[in-house]
């Protein structure tokens, strides 16, 4: 469905991407992790024809991007990090706009903002949504026109985990009815939780890519398991036969509240790797 | 055609919401009918405020309207959406001309009421080819600008040249040389005799010649800068 090989892009003469190269499979939720400036929206802008590359090739829908037609277009759905909606226009008004662009029925502006929450809304103006319904609005302009491939630039950045929790369920949910999914996201929990494939970009290298719990495994160094005992005390345990009869002991004298590995999370792999953290402090 | 089409229903949606396009709009032809209807002292020429403030109208409301429709949805980052959307940009540069050019129109049609009626079809002949000149410089100064910040106070220092030349180049002989290469002065001269018979060859050509650079100017902003 998406498939990137060897893109280079530079800026005058600082270089943004540097030979990033994956393949997304049709129906996946692809992660693109990294830290602000990595390179995240610029490989975004150039996946959907907004900018050109100077090396590489990249293909979407079968179709070089840099000769996307009109209707190649409208199987891709964008949601960049500007929410780009029209504030004295209601909700409805707003989505009315791509529906007549896209020649979507009517019928469905309703069925879509009802979809992402938004129907009790449908005639507030924009400028009176908060930010988490001002994502759902963009989502709402991405999902109605039913695109195959759907690029989503940090769709709940600043966002409070109830809106967040909303806005997974609404991903998982265009998953299931097969739309390939691009997301761009400095949150390892919620690429952890979306993405069937992420990858670590780092000053426009990818630093390692894999499924979210592949990368974790490949960088547990410590292979220790650690048990939180009824005592309140915490016991670190190496992976050993060992281990394993201390185990099946404390558990015969049902002393273990907890057990747990020591995987690292994708943050910590990606602290590893680049020596940064992924939301890095101001 | 669908999206000019889109484009342009997008802005007559906006209208009654934009209060700083709507008051461009009405504020001169609202104006021009008080002082018409209140204002006559002894001596003064027929239709003397319907022809001073037509010059100024065309000169300053398609201007500003242009640039301020463009700066915003620039700021705003809505232009990008659309551009994303399979709207080219001449469709979007066309939907809002047009918008521009109507709502205009639909104003110099109310000022039109001034003048009598044998007059109106000379009157709205010479306004709409002239909006088309400053919808142009419009959209020059709106791919222009990085915001609308930057869109008004540019677009203000044009728009006050083009608008306020002609009633000045009045009061001044310097002023009126200058004047005389802006097609408001010859908007203006030519409403003065209000009739096809007073379209003059120089002024006919200082039209054209401020419609090509205009063109021009546009191309080579547009060239230049495109509309992100």
């Amino acid at each position: 469905m998406i498939q990137c090989s060897g893109i280079t892009k530079s800026f005058t003469d600082k270089k943004v991407l540097s030979g990033i190269s994956f393949d997304i499979p049709d129906g996946q939720i692809f992660g693109l992790l990294g830290p602000s400036g990595a390179g995240k929206t610029t490989l975004i802008k150039i996946l959907t024809g907004q900018l050109s590359f100077d090396d590489g090739s990249a293909m979407i829908l079968q179709r070089n991007v840099r000769h996307l037609s009109g209707e190649d277009r409208k199987k891709i759905g964008i949601m960049m990090d500007q929410f780009g909606v029209y504030e004295r226009l209601s909700c409805y008004d707003n989505l009315k706009i791509y529906a007549e662009i896209y020649g979507v029925p009517k019928e469905r502006i309703m069925e879509t903002l009802k979809l992402v929450g938004l129907e009790d809304s449908a005639k507030k103006p924009a400028s009176s949504l908060s930010k988490g319904m001002l994502v759902r609005l963009q989502l709402a302009r991405v999902f109605m026109i039913s695109p195959d491939v759907i690029f989503l630039d940090e769709p709940t950045t600043g966002l409070d985990p109830v809106t967040q929790k909303q806005i997974h369920r609404i991903i998982m949910d265009k998953k299931k009815h097969g739309c390939t999914i691009f997301l761009t996201t400095h949150n390892m929990e919620e690429a952890a939780k979306l993405c069937d494939t992420v990858a670590l970009l780092n000053e426009g290298v990818i630093v390692d890519r894999g499924a979210p719990e592949e990368i974790c495994r490949r960088f547990n160094h410590q292979k220790k398991i650690v048990l939180h005992l009824k005592t309140g005390e915490d016991v670190e345990l190496p992976h050993s036969k060992e281990s394993a009869d201390k185990i099946r002991e404390l558990m015969e004298k049902e002393s273990i509240e907890t057990i747990h590995s020591s995987e690292p999370t994708l943050e910590t792999v990606f602290l590893e790797l680049t020596g940064r953290k992924l939301e890095e402090e101001d | 055609m669908n999206n000019i089409l889109v484009i342009f229903k997008k802005q007559i949606i906006d209208t009654f919401k934009n209060k700083s396009i709507l008051l461009q709009v009405i504020l001169y032809p609202v104006i021009t009918l008080v002082m018409e209807a209140l204002v006559r002292p002894e001596g003064m020429p027929a239709h003397y405020y319907t022809k001073m403030f037509s010059a100024m109208y065309v000169g300053m409301t398609p201007l500003i309207s242009m640039t301020s429709i463009i700066a915003e949805e620039k700021e705003k980052n809505t232009l990008r959406v659309l551009l994303m959307s399979n709207v080219k940009p001449w469709q979007y540069l066309t939907g809002i001309g047009a918008y521009v050019w109507v709502i205009f129109m639909f104003g110099t049609g109310v000022m039109a009421t001034a003048i009598e009626p044998a007059h109106i079809p000379f009157y709205l002949l010479i306004m709409g080819l002239s909006a088309i000149v400053s919808i142009a410089i419009g959209a020059c100064v709106g791919i222009n600008a990085k915001n609308q910040m930057s869109a008004t106070s540019q677009g203000s220092m044009v728009m006050l040249m083009l608008s306020f030349l002609p009633m000045l180049a009045m009061f001044n002989d310097g002023i009126a040389k200058v004047a005389n290469f802006v097609y408001t002065q010859h908007v203006r001269a030519m409403l003065d005799e209000m009739s096809f018979s007073a379209l003059k060859l120089d002024g006919a050509i200082i039209v054209a010649v401020n419609t090509i650079l205009a063109v021009a100017l546009f191309i080579a902003a547009y060239r230049k800068k495109g509309l992100e």
